[in-house]
Protein backbone atom coordinates (compact mmCIF):
# COMPACT_ATOMS: atom_id res chain seq x y z
CA UNK A 1 0.00 0.00 0.00
CA UNK A 2 1.27 3.22 -1.15
CA UNK A 3 0.66 6.98 0.31
CA UNK A 4 0.41 9.72 -2.41
CA UNK A 5 0.07 13.36 -1.19
CA UNK A 6 -1.41 16.40 -3.06
CA UNK A 7 0.23 19.88 -1.57
CA UNK A 8 0.98 22.95 -3.25
CA UNK A 9 2.17 25.69 -0.97
CA UNK A 10 0.32 27.92 -2.79
CA UNK A 11 -3.15 28.06 -1.76
CA UNK A 12 -6.12 27.76 -4.62
CA UNK A 13 -3.88 26.62 -7.34
CA UNK A 14 -6.37 23.17 -7.96
CA UNK A 15 -5.32 20.74 -5.37
CA UNK A 16 -8.56 19.55 -4.36
CA UNK A 17 -9.66 19.35 -8.22
CA UNK A 18 -6.96 17.48 -8.96
CA UNK A 19 -7.45 14.90 -6.25
CA UNK A 20 -11.57 14.67 -7.19
CA UNK A 21 -10.11 13.52 -10.75
CA UNK A 22 -7.40 11.52 -9.37
CA UNK A 23 -10.40 9.91 -7.24
CA UNK A 24 -12.48 9.20 -10.19
CA UNK A 25 -9.37 7.69 -12.14
CA UNK A 26 -7.46 5.76 -9.72
CA UNK A 27 -9.25 2.05 -9.48
CA UNK A 28 -7.82 1.06 -5.69
CA UNK A 29 -7.94 3.48 -3.17
CA UNK A 30 -8.91 5.39 0.09
CA UNK A 31 -9.46 9.12 -0.10
CA UNK A 32 -7.94 11.36 3.21
CA UNK A 33 -8.75 14.74 3.02
CA UNK A 34 -6.24 16.51 5.40
CA UNK A 35 -7.08 20.10 4.64
CA UNK A 36 -9.25 19.97 8.04
CA UNK A 37 -9.58 23.50 8.55
CA UNK A 38 -11.22 24.20 4.99
CA UNK A 39 -11.47 20.96 3.56
CA UNK A 40 -13.49 21.07 0.49
CA UNK A 41 -13.24 17.34 -1.54
CA UNK A 42 -16.72 16.62 -0.04
CA UNK A 43 -18.58 19.32 -1.93
CA UNK A 44 -17.63 16.76 -4.89
CA UNK A 45 -17.77 13.57 -3.82
CA UNK A 46 -20.70 14.05 -1.76
CA UNK A 47 -19.73 11.34 1.22
CA UNK A 48 -22.71 9.25 2.42
CA UNK A 49 -21.33 9.49 6.66
CA UNK A 50 -20.58 5.76 7.84
CA UNK A 51 -18.67 6.92 10.98
CA UNK A 52 -18.42 10.09 12.48
CA UNK A 53 -16.61 10.90 16.16
CA UNK A 54 -15.46 13.50 17.90
CA UNK A 55 -11.99 14.68 17.49
CA UNK A 56 -10.57 15.15 21.34
CA UNK A 57 -7.16 17.87 20.46
CA UNK A 58 -6.53 19.56 23.59
CA UNK A 59 -7.11 20.71 26.88
CA UNK A 60 -7.96 24.63 28.35
CA UNK A 61 -7.41 25.61 31.42
CA UNK A 62 -9.98 26.58 33.69
CA UNK A 63 -9.72 29.10 36.64
CA UNK A 64 -12.27 28.35 39.32
CA UNK A 65 -13.24 32.20 40.80
CA UNK A 66 -14.47 31.11 43.67
CA UNK A 67 -11.06 29.42 44.99
CA UNK A 68 -8.79 31.91 43.02
CA UNK A 69 -7.06 34.60 45.10
CA UNK A 70 -5.80 36.72 42.38
CA UNK A 71 -2.08 36.26 43.29
CA UNK A 72 -0.84 36.23 39.51
CA UNK A 73 1.14 33.46 39.69
CA UNK A 74 -0.54 31.87 36.96
CA UNK A 75 -0.67 35.13 34.87
CA UNK A 76 3.28 35.53 35.05
CA UNK A 77 4.03 32.31 33.89
CA UNK A 78 1.56 31.99 31.01
CA UNK A 79 3.88 31.91 27.60
CA UNK A 80 0.93 32.62 25.76
CA UNK A 81 -0.69 35.44 27.28
CA UNK A 82 -3.58 33.76 27.83
CA UNK A 83 -5.33 34.94 30.91
CA UNK A 84 -6.38 38.08 31.46
CA UNK A 85 -8.28 39.24 34.74
CA UNK A 86 -7.89 36.17 36.10
CA UNK A 87 -10.29 34.11 32.91
CA UNK A 88 -8.52 32.27 30.48
CA UNK A 89 -8.92 32.88 27.46
CA UNK A 90 -9.76 29.77 25.69
CA UNK A 91 -8.56 30.89 22.18
CA UNK A 92 -5.15 31.92 22.87
CA UNK A 93 -4.63 29.07 25.60
CA UNK A 94 -2.90 26.31 24.00
CA UNK A 95 -3.15 23.86 26.73
CA UNK A 96 0.32 23.53 28.24
CA UNK A 97 -1.25 23.06 32.10
CA UNK A 98 1.74 25.29 33.47
CA UNK A 99 -1.08 27.49 35.34
CA UNK A 100 -2.67 24.49 37.24
CA UNK A 101 1.30 23.51 38.10
CA UNK A 102 1.98 26.75 39.60
CA UNK A 103 -1.54 27.95 40.90
CA UNK A 104 -0.92 27.19 44.60
CA UNK A 105 -4.69 26.83 45.70
CA UNK A 106 -5.68 24.56 43.20
CA UNK A 107 -7.76 26.91 41.42
CA UNK A 108 -6.77 25.90 37.98
CA UNK A 109 -8.25 22.56 35.98
CA UNK A 110 -7.05 21.43 32.79
CA UNK A 111 -9.97 20.50 30.55
CA UNK A 112 -10.14 18.26 27.68
CA UNK A 113 -12.52 19.32 24.89
CA UNK A 114 -13.41 18.31 21.70
CA UNK A 115 -11.71 20.44 18.88
CA UNK A 116 -13.45 18.72 15.76
CA UNK A 117 -15.56 15.62 14.36
CA UNK A 118 -13.99 13.18 11.71
CA UNK A 119 -15.82 11.02 9.47
CA UNK A 120 -15.27 7.98 7.44
CA UNK A 121 -17.56 7.99 4.73
CA UNK A 122 -18.97 6.30 1.28
CA UNK A 123 -18.65 7.92 -1.66
CA UNK A 124 -18.72 7.24 -5.56
CA UNK A 125 -15.04 7.05 -5.60
CA UNK A 126 -14.50 5.27 -2.40
CA UNK A 127 -14.04 5.29 1.22
CA UNK A 128 -13.23 8.95 2.20
CA UNK A 129 -11.63 9.88 5.95
CA UNK A 130 -12.22 13.68 6.26
CA UNK A 131 -12.20 15.78 9.13
CA UNK A 132 -13.45 19.11 10.63
CA UNK A 133 -11.92 20.82 12.97
CA UNK A 134 -13.87 23.20 15.59
CA UNK A 135 -13.75 27.18 14.77
CA UNK A 136 -10.39 28.57 15.79
CA UNK A 137 -9.24 25.34 16.96
CA UNK A 138 -5.61 24.45 17.41
CA UNK A 139 -3.96 20.71 17.07
CA UNK A 140 -4.90 20.89 13.27
CA UNK A 141 -1.10 18.21 12.61
CA UNK A 142 -2.66 16.08 15.31
CA UNK A 143 -6.18 15.54 13.75
CA UNK A 144 -4.33 15.20 10.33
CA UNK A 145 -2.37 12.01 11.83
CA UNK A 146 -5.70 10.64 13.28
CA UNK A 147 -7.42 10.94 9.42
CA UNK A 148 -4.37 9.70 7.97
CA UNK A 149 -4.36 6.34 10.22
CA UNK A 150 -7.86 6.07 9.53
CA UNK A 151 -7.87 6.28 6.20
CA UNK A 152 -4.41 3.48 6.29
CA UNK A 153 -6.72 1.29 8.27
CA UNK A 154 -9.17 1.09 5.66
CA UNK A 155 -6.99 0.63 2.66
CA UNK A 156 -5.25 -2.17 4.66
CA UNK A 157 -8.19 -3.97 5.57
CA UNK A 158 -10.30 -3.51 1.92
CA UNK A 159 -6.74 -4.56 0.40
CA UNK A 160 -6.56 -1.25 -1.37
CA UNK A 161 -3.52 -0.43 -2.86
CA UNK A 162 -3.35 4.05 -2.53
CA UNK A 163 -4.05 6.30 0.48
CA UNK A 164 -4.31 9.22 -1.76
CA UNK A 165 -3.96 12.75 0.67
CA UNK A 166 -5.87 15.78 -0.62
CA UNK A 167 -3.31 18.08 1.70
CA UNK A 168 -3.55 21.49 2.90
CA UNK A 169 -1.64 24.53 2.34
CA UNK A 170 1.18 26.12 3.53
CA UNK A 171 4.51 24.35 4.85
CA UNK A 172 3.79 24.55 8.38
CA UNK A 173 2.44 21.80 10.90
CA UNK A 174 -0.80 20.29 8.94
CA UNK A 175 1.33 20.19 5.75
CA UNK A 176 4.17 18.59 7.78
CA UNK A 177 1.77 15.81 9.33
CA UNK A 178 0.40 15.28 5.80
CA UNK A 179 3.46 14.93 4.07
CA UNK A 180 5.84 12.38 6.57
CA UNK A 181 6.41 9.15 5.75
CA UNK A 182 4.40 8.85 2.48
CA UNK A 183 5.92 7.72 -0.46
CA UNK A 184 5.22 10.56 -2.84
CA UNK A 185 4.50 14.26 -3.05
CA UNK A 186 2.61 15.82 -5.75
CA UNK A 187 2.85 19.69 -5.92
CA UNK A 188 0.63 21.46 -8.16
CA UNK A 189 1.97 24.90 -8.74
CA UNK A 190 0.73 27.81 -10.74
CA UNK A 191 3.04 29.76 -12.94
CA UNK A 192 2.88 33.35 -11.00
CA UNK A 193 6.03 34.42 -9.15
CA UNK A 194 4.09 33.86 -5.89
CA UNK A 195 3.38 30.42 -6.76
CA UNK A 196 6.93 29.75 -7.86
CA UNK A 197 8.50 31.03 -4.54
CA UNK A 198 5.87 29.23 -2.85
CA UNK A 199 6.84 25.35 -4.75
CA UNK A 200 10.17 26.39 -4.04
CA UNK A 201 9.80 26.73 -0.55
CA UNK A 202 7.26 23.28 -0.17
CA UNK A 203 9.61 21.54 -2.21
CA UNK A 204 12.40 22.71 0.89
CA UNK A 205 10.12 20.79 3.31
CA UNK A 206 9.73 18.38 1.22
CA UNK A 207 13.52 17.46 0.78
CA UNK A 208 13.34 18.51 4.88
CA UNK A 209 11.55 15.11 5.37
CA UNK A 210 12.98 13.02 2.71
CA UNK A 211 9.98 12.77 0.46
CA UNK A 212 10.23 12.42 -3.22
CA UNK A 213 8.00 15.09 -5.22
CA UNK A 214 6.51 15.25 -8.79
CA UNK A 215 5.27 18.83 -10.06
CA UNK A 216 1.80 19.44 -11.83
CA UNK A 217 1.75 22.82 -13.20
CA UNK A 218 -1.80 24.19 -13.35
CA UNK A 219 -3.04 26.99 -15.89
CA UNK A 220 0.28 26.14 -17.52
CA UNK A 221 -0.56 28.04 -20.10
CA UNK A 222 -1.32 31.92 -18.05
CA UNK A 223 2.27 32.46 -18.51
CA UNK A 224 4.35 30.06 -20.79
CA UNK A 225 7.64 31.71 -19.33
CA UNK A 226 6.59 31.34 -15.65
CA UNK A 227 6.38 27.70 -16.46
CA UNK A 228 9.82 27.20 -17.83
CA UNK A 229 11.55 28.84 -14.96
CA UNK A 230 9.29 25.90 -13.13
CA UNK A 231 10.54 23.43 -15.41
CA UNK A 232 13.99 24.55 -15.02
CA UNK A 233 13.97 24.65 -11.30
CA UNK A 234 12.67 21.07 -11.03
CA UNK A 235 15.25 19.80 -13.57
CA UNK A 236 17.57 21.28 -11.53
CA UNK A 237 16.77 19.33 -8.50
CA UNK A 238 16.12 16.45 -10.09
CA UNK A 239 12.27 16.45 -9.73
CA UNK A 240 9.70 15.18 -12.68
CA UNK A 241 7.42 17.22 -14.03
CA UNK A 242 3.99 14.56 -14.15
CA UNK A 243 2.13 17.23 -16.32
CA UNK A 244 1.30 20.26 -17.47
CA UNK A 245 -2.70 21.51 -17.41
CA UNK A 246 -3.65 24.00 -19.39
CA UNK A 247 -6.47 27.01 -18.36
CA UNK A 248 -9.71 25.87 -18.30
CA UNK A 249 -13.03 28.03 -17.94
CA UNK A 250 -15.22 24.81 -17.82
CA UNK A 251 -13.24 23.46 -14.50
CA UNK A 252 -15.13 25.79 -12.36
CA UNK A 253 -18.64 24.51 -13.88
CA UNK A 254 -17.39 21.12 -13.07
CA UNK A 255 -17.07 22.01 -9.66
CA UNK A 256 -20.47 24.10 -9.59
CA UNK A 257 -21.79 20.81 -10.84
CA UNK A 258 -20.56 18.84 -8.10
CA UNK A 259 -18.17 16.40 -10.36
CA UNK A 260 -14.64 15.80 -10.87
CA UNK A 261 -12.96 17.40 -14.31
CA UNK A 262 -12.97 13.24 -15.33
CA UNK A 263 -16.68 13.32 -15.01
CA UNK A 264 -17.62 16.37 -16.46
CA UNK A 265 -15.34 16.55 -19.31
CA UNK A 266 -13.18 20.02 -19.44
CA UNK A 267 -10.98 19.56 -22.92
CA UNK A 268 -7.50 19.26 -22.61
CA UNK A 269 -7.67 20.01 -19.09
CA UNK A 270 -9.26 16.60 -18.58
CA UNK A 271 -7.14 14.79 -21.48
CA UNK A 272 -3.72 16.29 -19.36
CA UNK A 273 -5.18 15.06 -16.19
CA UNK A 274 -5.61 11.96 -17.07
CA UNK A 275 -2.21 11.62 -18.24
CA UNK A 276 -0.58 13.02 -15.28
CA UNK A 277 -2.26 10.13 -13.45
CA UNK A 278 -0.49 7.88 -15.38
CA UNK A 279 2.68 9.16 -14.79
CA UNK A 280 2.08 9.63 -11.03
CA UNK A 281 0.30 5.91 -10.60
CA UNK A 282 3.41 4.55 -12.59
CA UNK A 283 5.74 6.02 -10.69
CA UNK A 284 4.04 5.13 -7.27
CA UNK A 285 3.82 1.24 -8.63
CA UNK A 286 7.74 1.53 -9.82
CA UNK A 287 8.49 3.00 -6.16
CA UNK A 288 8.91 -0.39 -4.31
CA UNK A 289 7.99 -0.66 -0.69
CA UNK B 1 24.85 44.63 4.67
CA UNK B 2 21.60 44.29 6.44
CA UNK B 3 21.99 44.06 10.13
CA UNK B 4 21.10 40.82 12.02
CA UNK B 5 19.92 41.60 15.59
CA UNK B 6 18.91 38.81 17.89
CA UNK B 7 15.55 38.51 19.37
CA UNK B 8 14.97 36.06 22.29
CA UNK B 9 11.12 35.43 22.62
CA UNK B 10 10.83 34.23 25.93
CA UNK B 11 6.91 35.58 26.09
CA UNK B 12 5.50 35.11 23.19
CA UNK B 13 2.48 37.09 23.98
CA UNK B 14 -0.21 39.10 21.41
CA UNK B 15 -0.66 42.76 21.17
CA UNK B 16 -1.80 44.01 24.20
CA UNK B 17 -2.09 47.38 25.73
CA UNK B 18 -1.66 48.32 29.52
CA UNK B 19 -4.44 45.98 30.57
CA UNK B 20 -2.97 43.62 29.00
CA UNK B 21 -5.98 43.39 27.31
CA UNK B 22 -5.68 42.30 23.01
CA UNK B 23 -6.04 46.09 21.72
CA UNK B 24 -8.64 47.59 19.59
CA UNK B 25 -6.36 49.57 17.31
CA UNK B 26 -9.79 52.55 17.02
CA UNK B 27 -9.34 53.09 20.89
CA UNK B 28 -5.30 53.44 20.82
CA UNK B 29 -5.60 56.70 19.10
CA UNK B 30 -7.10 56.88 15.73
CA UNK B 31 -5.07 53.53 14.77
CA UNK B 32 -6.84 51.28 12.15
CA UNK B 33 -5.90 47.63 11.76
CA UNK B 34 -7.47 46.17 8.82
CA UNK B 35 -6.75 42.49 7.74
CA UNK B 36 -7.55 40.33 4.94
CA UNK B 37 -8.40 36.66 5.25
CA UNK B 38 -10.40 34.24 2.93
CA UNK B 39 -10.69 30.73 4.20
CA UNK B 40 -10.05 29.27 1.07
CA UNK B 41 -6.77 29.76 -0.77
CA UNK B 42 -5.93 31.51 -3.56
CA UNK B 43 -8.67 33.69 -3.96
CA UNK B 44 -6.55 36.90 -3.81
CA UNK B 45 -5.98 38.00 -0.73
CA UNK B 46 -2.53 39.51 -1.74
CA UNK B 47 -3.86 40.95 -4.34
CA UNK B 48 -6.49 43.15 -2.34
CA UNK B 49 -4.13 44.01 0.50
CA UNK B 50 -1.50 45.39 -1.76
CA UNK B 51 -3.69 47.40 -4.01
CA UNK B 52 -5.19 48.45 -0.72
CA UNK B 53 -2.08 49.50 0.57
CA UNK B 54 -1.05 51.18 -2.51
CA UNK B 55 -4.45 53.04 -2.89
CA UNK B 56 -3.98 54.51 0.44
CA UNK B 57 -0.59 54.95 0.53
CA UNK B 58 0.57 56.03 3.94
CA UNK B 59 0.09 52.90 5.67
CA UNK B 60 2.12 49.39 7.48
CA UNK B 61 1.50 46.59 5.65
CA UNK B 62 2.08 43.14 7.70
CA UNK B 63 2.08 39.87 5.64
CA UNK B 64 1.50 37.72 8.13
CA UNK B 65 1.33 34.49 5.83
CA UNK B 66 4.65 33.36 7.57
CA UNK B 67 4.98 29.77 5.93
CA UNK B 68 4.42 31.66 2.09
CA UNK B 69 4.88 35.43 2.17
CA UNK B 70 4.07 36.72 -1.39
CA UNK B 71 3.51 40.39 -0.68
CA UNK B 72 7.35 41.37 -0.94
CA UNK B 73 6.84 40.21 -4.47
CA UNK B 74 4.24 42.45 -5.06
CA UNK B 75 5.53 45.71 -3.35
CA UNK B 76 8.99 44.90 -4.07
CA UNK B 77 10.23 46.53 -0.43
CA UNK B 78 13.92 47.93 0.76
CA UNK B 79 14.51 45.44 3.39
CA UNK B 80 16.52 47.63 6.12
CA UNK B 81 16.28 45.29 9.25
CA UNK B 82 16.33 41.54 9.90
CA UNK B 83 15.73 40.28 13.46
CA UNK B 84 16.22 36.08 14.30
CA UNK B 85 13.11 35.02 15.78
CA UNK B 86 13.10 32.05 18.09
CA UNK B 87 11.15 30.06 20.59
CA UNK B 88 12.92 28.25 24.09
CA UNK B 89 13.27 24.74 23.99
CA UNK B 90 14.47 22.89 27.05
CA UNK B 91 18.15 21.88 27.12
CA UNK B 92 18.62 19.02 29.67
CA UNK B 93 21.82 19.10 31.61
CA UNK B 94 22.18 15.01 32.18
CA UNK B 95 24.79 15.53 35.11
CA UNK B 96 22.48 16.76 37.17
CA UNK B 97 19.29 14.80 36.14
CA UNK B 98 17.89 12.22 38.17
CA UNK B 99 15.97 10.71 35.34
CA UNK B 100 12.99 11.34 37.56
CA UNK B 101 10.56 12.01 34.21
CA UNK B 102 8.38 14.71 35.67
CA UNK B 103 9.49 16.73 32.53
CA UNK B 104 7.94 13.78 30.82
CA UNK B 105 4.89 14.17 32.67
CA UNK B 106 4.56 17.70 32.62
CA UNK B 107 5.07 17.85 28.66
CA UNK B 108 1.39 18.03 26.66
CA UNK B 109 3.14 17.85 23.29
CA UNK B 110 5.42 14.67 24.19
CA UNK B 111 8.36 16.74 23.33
CA UNK B 112 10.42 15.41 26.15
CA UNK B 113 10.42 12.01 26.50
CA UNK B 114 12.71 9.77 29.32
CA UNK B 115 14.17 6.42 28.14
CA UNK B 116 15.84 4.67 30.75
CA UNK B 117 18.72 7.13 31.73
CA UNK B 118 18.38 9.21 28.94
CA UNK B 119 16.29 12.26 28.43
CA UNK B 120 15.10 12.85 24.55
CA UNK B 121 14.26 16.40 23.76
CA UNK B 122 11.76 16.89 20.22
CA UNK B 123 12.39 20.56 19.29
CA UNK B 124 9.74 20.33 16.75
CA UNK B 125 7.12 19.31 18.93
CA UNK B 126 8.15 22.03 21.67
CA UNK B 127 5.14 25.31 22.04
CA UNK B 128 8.10 26.98 24.38
CA UNK B 129 5.98 26.85 27.71
CA UNK B 130 8.35 26.40 30.61
CA UNK B 131 6.35 23.40 31.95
CA UNK B 132 9.92 21.23 32.00
CA UNK B 133 12.35 23.99 33.39
CA UNK B 134 9.95 24.81 36.19
CA UNK B 135 8.88 21.69 37.28
CA UNK B 136 12.23 19.68 36.70
CA UNK B 137 13.54 19.26 41.16
CA UNK B 138 16.63 19.48 39.99
CA UNK B 139 17.36 22.81 38.03
CA UNK B 140 18.64 20.64 35.01
CA UNK B 141 16.91 22.34 32.41
CA UNK B 142 18.20 25.38 31.18
CA UNK B 143 15.69 26.63 28.19
CA UNK B 144 17.89 27.81 24.86
CA UNK B 145 16.44 29.79 21.57
CA UNK B 146 15.26 27.77 18.84
CA UNK B 147 15.52 29.85 15.50
CA UNK B 148 11.88 29.49 14.21
CA UNK B 149 12.30 32.24 11.20
CA UNK B 150 12.56 35.60 10.45
CA UNK B 151 11.16 39.00 10.75
CA UNK B 152 11.93 41.75 7.57
CA UNK B 153 10.89 45.62 8.32
CA UNK B 154 11.34 47.96 5.14
CA UNK B 155 10.07 50.45 3.25
CA UNK B 156 8.03 50.13 -0.51
CA UNK B 157 7.71 54.04 -1.06
CA UNK B 158 5.26 55.23 1.91
CA UNK B 159 4.48 51.58 2.57
CA UNK B 160 6.27 50.47 6.21
CA UNK B 161 6.60 46.89 4.84
CA UNK B 162 6.71 44.11 7.46
CA UNK B 163 7.02 40.14 6.70
CA UNK B 164 7.79 37.32 8.48
CA UNK B 165 9.55 34.56 6.64
CA UNK B 166 9.02 31.29 8.64
CA UNK B 167 11.93 28.77 8.53
CA UNK B 168 11.88 25.40 6.08
CA UNK B 169 10.63 22.55 8.27
CA UNK B 170 9.05 24.25 11.28
CA UNK B 171 6.04 23.30 12.40
CA UNK B 172 4.96 26.43 13.96
CA UNK B 173 3.97 30.20 12.50
CA UNK B 174 1.67 31.73 15.56
CA UNK B 175 4.81 32.62 17.34
CA UNK B 176 6.60 34.32 14.32
CA UNK B 177 3.03 35.90 13.59
CA UNK B 178 2.85 37.24 16.92
CA UNK B 179 6.63 38.82 16.44
CA UNK B 180 5.43 40.49 13.32
CA UNK B 181 2.46 41.91 14.96
CA UNK B 182 4.55 43.88 17.74
CA UNK B 183 6.09 46.00 15.16
CA UNK B 184 2.25 47.31 14.99
CA UNK B 185 2.49 51.41 15.61
CA UNK B 186 -0.50 52.47 17.17
CA UNK B 187 -0.13 56.18 16.47
CA UNK B 188 -2.88 57.28 14.25
CA UNK B 189 -1.72 54.90 11.68
CA UNK B 190 -3.68 52.26 9.19
CA UNK B 191 -2.19 48.86 8.95
CA UNK B 192 -2.88 46.36 6.53
CA UNK B 193 -2.62 42.35 7.60
CA UNK B 194 -2.12 39.53 4.53
CA UNK B 195 -3.51 36.43 6.38
CA UNK B 196 -2.98 32.81 5.26
CA UNK B 197 -5.46 30.89 4.23
CA UNK B 198 -7.60 28.73 6.13
CA UNK B 199 -9.54 29.26 9.47
CA UNK B 200 -7.05 27.41 12.41
CA UNK B 201 -4.45 29.24 14.69
CA UNK B 202 -2.47 31.07 12.10
CA UNK B 203 -4.77 32.90 10.58
CA UNK B 204 -6.64 33.20 14.14
CA UNK B 205 -3.20 34.71 15.02
CA UNK B 206 -3.23 37.22 12.22
CA UNK B 207 -6.77 38.61 12.30
CA UNK B 208 -7.09 38.69 15.93
CA UNK B 209 -7.05 42.66 17.31
CA UNK B 210 -8.00 43.89 13.98
CA UNK B 211 -11.09 46.64 13.81
CA UNK B 212 -12.38 45.42 10.73
CA UNK B 213 -11.55 41.93 8.20
CA UNK B 214 -11.79 41.85 4.19
CA UNK B 215 -12.78 38.38 2.98
CA UNK B 216 -11.45 37.67 -0.32
CA UNK B 217 -13.85 34.78 -2.12
CA UNK B 218 -14.53 33.81 -5.10
CA UNK B 219 -17.82 32.58 -6.56
CA UNK B 220 -17.36 28.42 -6.32
CA UNK B 221 -18.61 25.81 -4.08
CA UNK B 222 -15.51 25.86 -2.53
CA UNK B 223 -15.07 29.36 -2.14
CA UNK B 224 -18.57 29.35 -0.29
CA UNK B 225 -17.82 26.69 2.28
CA UNK B 226 -14.73 28.17 2.78
CA UNK B 227 -16.11 31.65 3.27
CA UNK B 228 -18.53 30.20 5.89
CA UNK B 229 -15.89 28.84 7.90
CA UNK B 230 -13.86 31.73 7.87
CA UNK B 231 -17.21 34.03 8.50
CA UNK B 232 -17.49 31.60 12.18
CA UNK B 233 -14.31 32.51 12.77
CA UNK B 234 -14.39 36.01 12.65
CA UNK B 235 -18.25 36.25 14.80
CA UNK B 236 -15.85 34.05 17.07
CA UNK B 237 -13.00 36.70 17.60
CA UNK B 238 -16.29 39.81 17.62
CA UNK B 239 -14.78 40.93 14.46
CA UNK B 240 -16.64 42.81 11.81
CA UNK B 241 -16.24 41.62 8.44
CA UNK B 242 -17.53 42.61 4.74
CA UNK B 243 -16.80 40.44 1.51
CA UNK B 244 -14.91 40.99 -1.82
CA UNK B 245 -15.41 38.85 -4.58
CA UNK B 246 -13.23 38.25 -6.94
CA UNK B 247 -13.61 36.38 -10.37
CA UNK B 248 -16.74 37.35 -9.88
CA UNK B 249 -18.25 35.75 -12.92
CA UNK B 250 -17.05 32.32 -12.57
CA UNK B 251 -19.18 30.34 -10.77
CA UNK B 252 -22.96 30.78 -9.72
CA UNK B 253 -24.58 33.77 -7.22
CA UNK B 254 -24.54 31.39 -4.11
CA UNK B 255 -21.83 34.14 -2.18
CA UNK B 256 -23.88 36.78 -2.87
CA UNK B 257 -27.11 34.96 -1.52
CA UNK B 258 -25.53 33.52 1.40
CA UNK B 259 -24.02 37.45 2.18
CA UNK B 260 -27.60 38.87 1.98
CA UNK B 261 -29.05 35.70 4.05
CA UNK B 262 -26.21 36.57 6.33
CA UNK B 263 -26.07 40.14 6.22
CA UNK B 264 -22.65 40.74 5.41
CA UNK B 265 -21.67 43.48 3.39
CA UNK B 266 -20.26 43.20 -0.17
CA UNK B 267 -17.44 45.67 -0.35
CA UNK B 268 -16.06 44.96 -3.76
CA UNK B 269 -16.66 42.79 -7.03
CA UNK B 270 -13.88 42.37 -9.54
CA UNK B 271 -14.27 39.97 -12.54
CA UNK B 272 -12.07 37.41 -14.00
CA UNK B 273 -9.85 39.38 -16.22
CA UNK B 274 -6.89 37.73 -18.28
CA UNK B 275 -5.10 40.97 -17.80
CA UNK B 276 -5.50 40.90 -13.85
CA UNK B 277 -4.36 37.20 -14.05
CA UNK B 278 -1.31 38.04 -15.98
CA UNK B 279 -0.23 40.90 -14.35
CA UNK B 280 -0.62 38.96 -10.81
CA UNK B 281 2.03 36.09 -12.37
CA UNK B 282 4.63 38.30 -12.99
CA UNK B 283 3.88 40.15 -9.66
CA UNK B 284 2.09 42.97 -10.96
CA UNK B 285 -0.10 44.92 -8.29
CA UNK B 286 -3.94 45.15 -9.69
CA UNK B 287 -4.12 48.67 -9.33
CA UNK B 288 -0.44 49.27 -11.17
CA UNK B 289 -2.01 47.20 -13.89
CA UNK B 290 -5.21 48.87 -14.09
CA UNK B 291 -5.34 51.89 -12.67
CA UNK B 292 -8.62 52.56 -12.71
CA UNK B 293 -9.56 49.77 -10.13
CA UNK B 294 -7.53 52.61 -7.92
CA UNK B 295 -10.64 54.74 -7.05
CA UNK B 296 -12.24 51.43 -5.63
CA UNK B 297 -9.97 50.58 -3.59
CA UNK B 298 -10.07 54.81 -2.07
CA UNK B 299 -13.62 54.36 -1.96
CA UNK B 300 -13.16 51.00 -0.12
CA UNK B 301 -10.64 52.42 2.21
CA UNK B 302 -13.03 55.30 3.52
CA UNK B 303 -16.33 52.84 3.86
CA UNK B 304 -14.19 50.88 6.73
CA UNK B 305 -12.86 53.99 8.16
CA UNK B 306 -17.10 55.05 8.51
CA UNK B 307 -17.43 51.66 9.71
CA UNK B 308 -14.99 51.85 12.40
CA UNK B 309 -15.10 54.58 13.30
Amino acid sequence: MKQLTVISGKGGTGKTTLTAAIATLSRSHVLADCDVDAADLHLILEPAVEKCADFQGGKTALIDSDTCTQCDECIRRCRFDAIHHYTVDAIACEGCGVCARVCPQGAVTMQQHVSGQWFISRTRAGYMVHARLGIAEENSGKLVTLVRQQAKLIAERENKEIVIIDGPPGIGCPVIAAITGVDLLLAVAEPTLSGIHDLERVVGVAQHFNVPVMVCVNKYDINPLNTTTIEAFCAKNGLAVAGKIPYEKNVTRAMVHKKSIIEYPCGKATEEVTKLWEQVSQRLRNNKE
Amino acid sequence: MVPVLRNVLKAPCPLENENGCVTSAVEAGGTMIISIASGKGGTGKTTIATSLALAIGKVQFLDCDVEEPNAHIFLKPQIQERIAVGILVPRVDESRCTFCRKCAEVCEYNAIVVIKKKVLVFPDLCHGCGGCAYICPESAIAEIEKPIGVVERGRAGEIDFIHGVLNIGEPMAPPLIREVKKHIDYHDNCVIIDASPGTSCPVVEAVKGSDFCILVTEPTPFGLNDLGLAVAMLRKLAIPCGVVINCADIGDDEVMRYCDREGIPILMTIPWDRRIAAAYSTGIPLVEALPHYKSGFVDLYETLRKEVN
